[in-house]
């Protein structure tokens, strides 16, 4: 595949001629490498964890997953706080460089961390720093790129990330190979590849101030941008799209149920997964830059309705247990990228990040929302039924967000403000 | 000028990060082989002789190339020399002629295992398992087997966060039944049927139908007495987990928060007829299923800080709340009586 590169803002110019295809801003393959190195960080740390507490600290894993659960909310808050800082400091290279700092000193401070306290605090500082840093990131990489490539441009930064997301924990438990139980190892590791990529970022993505160099913007012109008609549809479809959306938890869940290849081989179901989404996230990215965005994430929600159906019957093997995880891929590709590239034009540079912040947040309280219900549905439904309305419902939802996000993409895109 | 002075830093930093995790890591790896070769040599005895007798089945942890294996040590000798299984495990559990071992496959993939193993320590048959293992029991008779792990995915408020589950598998054939999934949970005379329950460490009785466990709901976990046949899970006293009956089957001991802080565990034996439950002398915070040496003391691993990775010494105390702990294995783990 063809990838040029070029690195000169978006405002000055369309392009190269008629028939050259727009590049992908060199800023965009540094942020990739950045959050690529990250997620190998954070992955190796998160594969092995687990296996840490249970083992090696003799923690109860129940407590653990108790006291974690809390941090969704919380994560979700600063995630808002992070595109807002953004677009108040004008600033996103340092907003993300606080994110992914913390997150990579979070690493270090496991292996001193001993006991519960101090473990959940070290993973929440992470959780933390990641909530954090996605906004400004993905202002800056809406803001190096030409409009017309959004969709590849996220692509091209979501397929670096799910690579290191793969990669991390291989890279874990290829460590714990070399010196067995030594999870402190793990940790350093973690720790360097952290360090790396937030030097990558430090050193060579550019301070870009993102609304072309002026002051921040004042809350509440930030707020009436947010609540804007241009801003308020998309936001809405995104919401309903999000409270039909079934955690990938139980949709691995309910394929472990019926299928022992995919319960012995649980790890490698998360495998599968990103291994699909890394193929088709510049494809799809492409694919949405030229038949529409918001077509494309309609479509992801497709297949994830087909994920349900296909998850839903009651018996079935490894083809379609495969079949499942292949059409989960999909749907992260159609989705994960696609969304920044959906509502980073409709939304003027100075409140790009608060905008982008605003539709992940909208995701995540809504699809958190869904897996409290979802449970109440599974317990009294069983799997199967409980899946069936799901997929029932997001057919409604589907046809909901299509109307209201009919025009979205042939829409100019949003005008610079002058003042 | 510029450009050269930020590669250059970051040569800087990427030599520095990656010498000094490779050096950290060599430094680990010599450090470990260190200790191997340092480590006392452990007194071995014959794996045939040991088996005739009263015996306790562990995993054992003396640091050395049998590090994680299941040993045996005489009941009347247990700080004796050890015989060496063929099993690797991280849980075991034993009773006459058999033995069920959970254990973690290492590797670019990790996987877990749990397999029923025969006198010879041989595979008889594979059990459904897909977590980090922690508890398994089997029954007096031979004809159940429980196990418990950590599970991804399973908890609902967090999707791929963590929670329990618990299988209990018949062995003459027939499928497992999931404990949070196939009984009904009754609490106060009210069934329970909150989205967050969570159940483990199942141990049973003999009458091939009872068992005791723990179940969790909310903040609060509940010493619970279910019935294979009908289904039914029975909350008996609250702030218990991972009950283990005693061989006469009159007492249940357990731990308890009792008040203590986060992931801090005493243990108390539960009598069943009076409902009274007696706090035991070991001050120390224990984090495992209890097993019962005889009628009159428990047995419990604790974890031995410092050297070594994962270092665990089994312990005894009167189950009676009198006396003091006493080390009674070193360096083991997940002991079983086997008479």
């Amino acid at each position: 595949m063809y990838i040029s590169i070029r690195d000169k803002p978006a405002s000055d110019g369309a392009g190269g001629p008629r028939g050259q295809r727009p590049r992908i801003a060199a800023t965009v393959f540094l942020l990739g490498t950045v959050s690529l190195l990250t997620d190998v960080s954070s992955e190796m740390v998160a594969a092995v964890l687990p296996l840490y507490l249970t083992a090696e600290l003799g923690l109860s894993l129940i407590a653990y997953g108790v006291v974690d659960g809390l941090y969704q909310g919380v994560s979700a808050l600063v995630r808002i706080f992070g595109g807002y800082l953004n677009d108040r400091t004008n600033r996103p290279k340092w907003i993300a460089v606080a994110g992914y700092g913390v997150s990579a000193l979070s690493r270090i401070a496991l292996i001193s961390a001993q006991g519960f306290v101090a473990i959940t605090a070290v993973v929440t500082a992470d959780r933390l720093g990641k909530g954090f840093r996605t906004a400004p990131r993905d202002a800056l990489i809406a803001d190096v790129s030409e409009p017309g490539v959004l969709g590849r441009a996220f692509g091209v930064h979501r397929m670096m990330d799910t690579v290191g997301a793969a990669l991390g924990p291989l890279a874990a438990f290829g460590l714990l190979l070399l010196v067995p139980g030594d999870y402190n190892s793990v940790f350093v590791a973690s720790f360097a590849f952290g360090i790396i990529g937030v030097a990558v970022l430090v050193l060579f993505v550019p301070d870009r101030r993102t609304a072309g160099g002026g002051p921040g913007l004042p809350l509440r012109k930030l707020f009436g941008e947010l609540t804007s008609p241009r801003l308020r549809r998309p936001l809405l479809a995104v919401g309903v799209l999000g409270l039909l959306t079934v955690g990938d938890g139980f949709l691995y869940l309910s394929l472990q149920h019926r299928d022992d290849f995919a319960a012995r081989w649980f790890p490698l179901m998360y495998v599968g997964t990103n291994l699909v989404y890394l193929l088709l996230a510049i494809p799809v990215g492409r694919l949405a830059d030229r038949v529409g965005r918001a077509r494309v994430f309609i479509g992801g929600h497709v297949a994830l309705l087909a994920v349900y159906l296909v998850a839903a019957v009651p018996s079935g093997g490894l083809a379609l247990t495969l079949l499942a995880l292949g059409l989960l891929g999909c749907y992260y590709a159609a989705t994960d990228g696609v969304l920044p590239a959906l509502i980073s034009p409709r939304v003027p540079a100075a409140a790009r990040g608060s905008g982008i912040a605003a539709a992940q947040t909208v995701v995540v309280l809504a699809r958190f929302a869904m897996s409290l219900m979802f449970a109440v549905l599974w317990q009294f439904m069983g799997p199967s039924a409980a899946l069936y309305l799901a997929a029932a419902l997001l057919v409604a939802g589907i046809v909901v967000s299509a109307r209201l996000l009919r025009g979205v993409d042939q829409a100019e895109p949003v005008r610079e403000a002058t003042s | 000028m510029r450009v050269r002075v930020k590669l250059a830093a970051f040569g800087a930093v990427l030599v520095a990060s990656m010498a000094g995790t490779v050096a950290y890591i060599i430094d680990t790896r010599q450090e470990q082989e260190r200790q191997i070769a340092e480590a006392p040599p452990v007194p071995v005895t014959d794996l045939k002789l040991v088996s005739q007798q009263a015996r306790i089945i562990f995993r054992s942890t003396a640091i050395g190339d049998d590090y994680g294996r299941v040993a045996v040590v005489r009941l009347d000798d247990p700080d004796g020399a050890r015989a060496f299984t063929p099993a690797t495990c991280d849980r075991v559990y034993s009773r006459q002629g058999e033995a069920v071992c959970l254990y973690s496959k290492a590797g670019f993939v990790t996987t877990y295992r749990a397999e029923v193993l025969d006198e010879n320590w041989a595979v008889r048959r594979d059990l459904p398992l897909s977590g980090v293992p922690s508890r398994t029991r089997l029954s007096p008779d031979g004809d159940w087997v429980a196990t418990t792990t950590f599970v991804a995915g399973h908890a609902y408020t967090s999707p791929g966060e963590f929670s329990t589950e618990t299988l209990v598998t018949p062995l003459n054939g027939g499928d497992s039944l999931n404990l949070e999934d196939d009984f009904k949970l009754i609490v106060d005379g009210r069934p329970n049927n909150s989205q967050d329950r969570n159940l483990w460490g199942v141990t049973f009785t003999g009458d091939d139908d009872h068992f005791y466990a723990t179940a969790a709901s909310g903040d609060k976990t509940w010493l619970v007495r279910g019935s294979l046949k009908t289904r039914e899970l029975v909350a008996l006293r609250e702030d218990a987990e991972c009950p283990s009956l005693s061989p006469d089957g009159t007492r249940v001991a357990f731990k308890t928060r009792n008040g203590q802080a986060e992931g801090q565990w005493l243990i108390a034996v539960h009598d069943l007829a009076s409902g009274r439950s007696t706090l035991l002398a070991e001050k120390r915070s224990v984090d495992d299923q209890i097993e019962w040496l005889d009628n009159d003391h428990v047995l419990y691993g604790l974890p031995r800080s410092g050297n070594g990775p994962s270092a665990s010494d089994v312990w005894t105390v009167p189950a009676d709340g009198s006396g003091s702990p006493e080390l009674f294995i070193p360096d083991a783990w997940s002991p079983a009586v086997v008479r």
